[in-house]
C-alpha cells in the first residue's frame, strides 16, 4: 500500500468541498462525533448533512463560507493511503493553493458542466502543471444539473484538450460526476451509460505515480554526523535523502562544488549497512576519503552530472505582496544549498487567461513569468522537466525572510 | 517494490527528513516530549535520524502538574535510557509566578495554562524551534497548519497570514524573537502510529493498555479518580477495564472502556471505533468549536 496525494481547485461554487465531504463520507472516514457536528450544522431542509461542511476549519473560513487555507484530510482504501489537499479556490488565497499543489501527485481539477471552462479553471492548470504534478483529473461536476448529457462533457473534453500543448502533464483522465449526487464517484452511475471510464475514486486507486528512482541519482548532503566520541572516534557520515535515482556501495562519484572524485564506501540506513538506497530514502553516506564536505554539498555519479551555472534561467510564481524587484538581492535556497542571487531580468509573463505569453511589465503577488538571474556561486541542478528534485528552489526574502517566490530551472 | 513505497516508509522518511532539516537550519531547537505515543514515535525517528551522534537537541516537557505518574515515570526512563538530555518545565510555577488563575470548573484543564510554561521555556533556554508531534487528522485547526509554522514573540500562530512551503523545500529563516514550531508526523493519521509502533515495537506506558481503574462517569464519558478528582455524593462511580486513547492530564482525560492487551487489540479497536480521538478523550475540547485555534493563537503547541 502505498500514498497518492492530491488536491483539489476549483471555482468557489464549483462543488469542491461536497466532494471532498463525499470522499471521506463514502470511504467512512469520518468519525461519528464529527457528523453529530453536522447535523447540527445542516441548516437546509430536506438534508441530513450537508457533506461541505466537513472540510473548513478555521473561524475565519466558516464566518465567510470560503476556504483561505489549505486543510489537509486522510483516508484510505484497502489499495491505498489518501492525503488530500483540500485548496482555496479564490485568486486572493493563489499562494495557499500553490502550497497545496506543491506536495501533491495529482490534481483534480473541477468544472461545473453548466459553466465549461473557466479563466480559474485554467489558473489552476498553469499552476499544477508548472509546479510539478504529472497526473490531472477534470471532472465534470454538476452533470446531473445538464441531464447528463455526453455532449456536454465531450465539449467540455474538447475544450481542455486545446490547452493540453501548454502544459506539462503526462495523463489527463476526464470524469463526468456530480459530488452531491454521488454519480462516477465510488460506483459507477447508471445515468451516465456512455461513459467507460473508471469512477472518480478507482482512478485515484489504481494511478501510476511517476517514481524518481529512474532518473538522475542526486543527493545533497542534509546533516553531517560526526559523533566524536571514543565509540565512533572515526566516524564520519553524510546523511540525506536520495533526492532521485539511486546509489551503491561502490559508486564513483564527483562532489560538487569542490569537484573531488572519490567512492562510496558504504551505506547505512538507520546504522544498518544496506548495498543499495533509492530515491526517497533517508540514509547515511560514506566516502572512502576524508572529504571536507559541508551541508548542501552535491554527491552525483561521475557518469550523471548535473548542470552547473551561475547564470540561471528559471520559471517563477511569485508568492509575496512586495513584488519581485529587478537587481535586488535575494536567498536562493536549492534544497540544503542556499546562494545570493540577483535578478537580472524578467523576460516573459504568462498570461493563463488569454492563455499565452504577455509583454513582462513587471512580476507581483501570483503572477508567473520566466526570469533570469546571476548567483554569487554556482549551482548544481536540473531543468525542472528532466528531474523534479533537483530542477525547483525557493526564493527568500533577504529581509523578512519570507518564502517570496518558487522557481523552477529551465535548461 | 522497494521499501520506500511502503506508506509507513514513506511517512517515515519525511519526518527523519524534517528533523535533520530542523538540526541543521536552527541553533537552538528542542523536541517537546509528553510521555505520550506521539512524542515517543518522535523520540524513535530521532533515533534513526541522528544515530550514532547525539541527539542535536533536548527533550523538553511541559508538566502541567496534573499528569499520569505512569506517563512521568515512563518519561524518565526514556530519556535515561536513551541516554539524552531532559529539561522539565513546570506549569505549577508559572501559576505561581504569574498568580494565573485555575480553570474552574468540576475538571478543569491546564491545557490553555500550558502555554506560559511553554513560552517561558523557550525564552529562558533561547529556543528558536521545537519539535512537536502534533498530526493534522487530529483536530481542524491543526489541519491546516504548516510543518514550519512560524510563531511571533508571543508565540502566536496567525493562521491567515502563514508562509508559503514550497515542495518539501523548507524555510527556516525567521525574524529575532521569533520561532518555529516543528511538525514532522503531521501527515500520521492516529492509526499509522499505531501501525508504526507495531511495526518496531516500540515501548509505551501501560496506560494505553486495558487495565482496571476506578472511574467517574461523567456525561457517558470515563473520569478516572485520582488525587485531582475525587468522587461527590451523587457520582456513579465503577471499576472497569480502560485503556487511554491519548495521555493528557488527569484531569481532563477520559479513558475508554477496553480489553485491548496487545498493540494489534489497540489497532484492531480503532479499526472499529467511529469516535475521533480527541472527541472521545478531551473533555477540554469540546468547550466550543474553535477551541484548539483560539488556543494556537494564544502560543499553544
Amino acid at each position: 500500500m502505498n500514498t497518492l496525494r492530491f488536491i483539489t481547485a476549483g471555482n468557489v461554487d464549483d462543488g469542491k468541498s461536497t466532494l471532498i465531504g463525499r470522499l471521506l463520507y463514502d470511504s467512512d472516514s469520518i468519525h461519528t462525533d464529527q457528523l453529530g457536528l453536522l447535523e447540527k450544522q445542516t441548516k437546509q431542509e430536506g438534508v441530513t448533512i450537508d457533506l461541505s461542511l466537513i472540510t473548513d476549519g478555521l473561524r475565519a473560513e466558516r464566518e465567510q463560507g470560503i476556504t483561505i487555507d489549505v486543510a489537509y484530510k486522510y483516508f484510505s482504501t484497502k489499495n491505498r493511503k489518501f492525503i488530500i489537499a483540500d485548496a482555496p479556490g479564490h485568486e486572493q488565497y493563489t499562494r495557499n493553493m500553490i502550497t497545496g499543489a506543491s506536495n501533491s501527485d495529482l490534481i483534480i481539477i473541477l468544472v461545473d458542466a453548466r459553466k465549461g471552462i473557466t479563466t480559474q479553471t485554467k489558473r489552476h492548470a498553469s499552476i499544477g502543471s508548472l509546479i510539478g504534478i504529472k497526473k490531472a483529473i477534470i471532472a465534470v461536476n454538476k452533470i446531473d444539473l445538464v441531464e447528463y448529457s455526453e455532449v456536454v462533457f465531450d465539449a467540455i473534453k474538447a475544450d481542455f484538450e486545446n490547452l493540453k500543448s501548454n502544459l506539462n502533464f503526462d495523463e489527463i483522465v476526464y470524469i463526468p460526476i456530480s459530488a452531491l449526487e454521488g454519480d462516477n464517484i465510488v460506483d459507477k452511475s447508471t445515468k451516465t451509460p456512455w461513459f467507460e471510464g473508471d469512477t472518480l475514486l478507482e482512478t485515484l486507486e489504481y494511478i501510476e505515480v511517476p517514481s524518481s528512482e529512474n532518473l538522475a541519482s542526486r543527493f545533497q548532503a542534509q546533516w553531517v554526523i560526526r559523533p566524536k566520541d571514543e565509540e565512533n572516534h572515526d566516524y564520519r557520515g553524510y546523511a540525506g535523502q536520495v533526492l532521485s535515482g539511486s546509489y551503491q556501495e561502490g559508486d564513483k562519484v564527483k562532489i560538487l562544488p569542490s569537484g573531488i572524485e572519490t567512492t562510496i564506501s558504504k551505506i547505512e540506513k538507520h546504522q544498518q549497512t544496506i548495498t543499495k538506497a533509492v530515491a526517497g530514502e533517508n540514509v547515511v553516506l560514506h566516502l572512502s576519503e576524508n572529504i571536507d564536505i559541508s551541508r548542501g554539498d552535491s554527491i552525483v555519479k561521475i557518469d550523471e552530472l548535473p548542470i552547473t551555472s551561475n547564470d540561471l534561467k528559471t520559471w517563477v510564481s511569485w508568492l509575496d505582496n512586495t513584488a519581485l524587484q529587478i537587481g535586488k538581492t535575494y536567498i536562493l535556497q536549492h534544497r540544503f544549498r542556499k546562494v545570493r542571487v540577483k535578478i537580472q531580468s524578467i523576460d516573459k509573463k504568462w498570461d493563463s487567461n488569454e492563455w499565452q505569453f504577455s509583454k513582462a511589465n513587471g512580476i507581483g503577488l501570483n503572477d508567473i513569468g520566466q526570469i533570469s538571474l546571476k548567483s554569487n556561486q554556482p549551482l548544481f541542478f536540473d531543468a525542472f522537466t528532466d528531474n523534479s528534485k533537483s530542477g525547483n528552489a525557493i526564493l527568500i526574502d533577504e529581509t523578512t525572510h519570507n518564502t517570496v517566490g518558487a522557481l523552477l530551472f529551465l535548461a | 517494490m522497494s521499501n520506500s513505497t511502503h506508506y509507513l516508509n514513506q511517512l517515515e522518511d519525511e519526518a527523519i527528513y524534517i528533523l535533520r532539516e530542523t538540526a541543521a537550519q536552527f541553533e537552538k531547537p528542542a523536541l517537546l516530549f509528553s510521555g505520550g505515543k506521539d512524542s515517543i514515535v518522535l523520540v524513535h525517528l530521532a533515533l534513526k535520524a541522528f544515530r550514532p551522534g547525539k541527539f542535536p537537541f533536548p527533550l523538553v516537557h511541559i508538566d502541567t502538574g496534573h499528569n499520569f505518574p505512569e506517563a512521568i515515570a515512563f518519561r524518565d526512563y526514556l530519556a535515561n535510557q536513551i541516554g539524552e538530555k531532559l529539561i522539565v518545565a513546570s506549569v505549577e510555577e508559572s501559576i505561581k509566578k504569574y498568580n494565573l488563575k485555575e480553570t474552574s470548573g468540576r475538571f478543569p484543564s491546564r491545557n490553555a495554562l500550558q502555554t506560559y510554561a511553554l513560552l517561558d521555556a523557550i525564552q529562558d533556554n533561547e529556543f528558536d524551534a521545537c519539535i512537536g508531534g502534533a498530526r493534522r487528522d487530529e483536530e481542524k485547526a491543526r489541519a491546516k497548519e504548516r510543518i514550519f509554522s512560524v510563531r511571533d514573540d508571543f508565540g502566536q500562530w496567525d493562521p491567515k497570514l502563514q508562509r508559503p512551503e514550497l515542495w518539501d523545500i523548507l524555510n527556516g529563516k525567521v525574524q529575532k524573537g521569533h520561532n518555529v514550531r516543528v511538525f514532522p508526523i503531521s501527515n500520521w493519521t492516529e492509526l499509522d502510529v499505531w501501525n508504526y509502533i507495531q511495526k518496531y515495537n516500540i515501548e509505551l506506558p501501560n496506560l494505553y493498555f486495558a487495565h482496571e481503574r476506578e472511574c467517574i462517569v461523567h456525561h457517558d464519558k470515563l473520569v478516572a479518580t485520582s488525587q485531582f478528582i475525587q468522587p461527590l455524593q451523587d457520582d456513579t462511580v465503577v471499576n472497569e477495564k480502560v485503556r487511554y486513547r491519548t495521555v493528557g492530564d488527569m484531569t481532563c482525560t477520559a479513558a475508554v472502556p477496553s480489553t485491548a492487551a496487545t498493540i494489534q487489540d489497540i489497532i484492531d479497536d480503532i479499526i472499529q471505533t467511529r469516535v475521533s480521538e480527541r472527541g472521545q478523550t478531551r473533555l477540554d475540547d469540546q468547550l466550543s468549536e474553535a477551541a484548539m485555534e483560539d488556543r494556537k493563537k494564544q502560543g499553544y503547541f
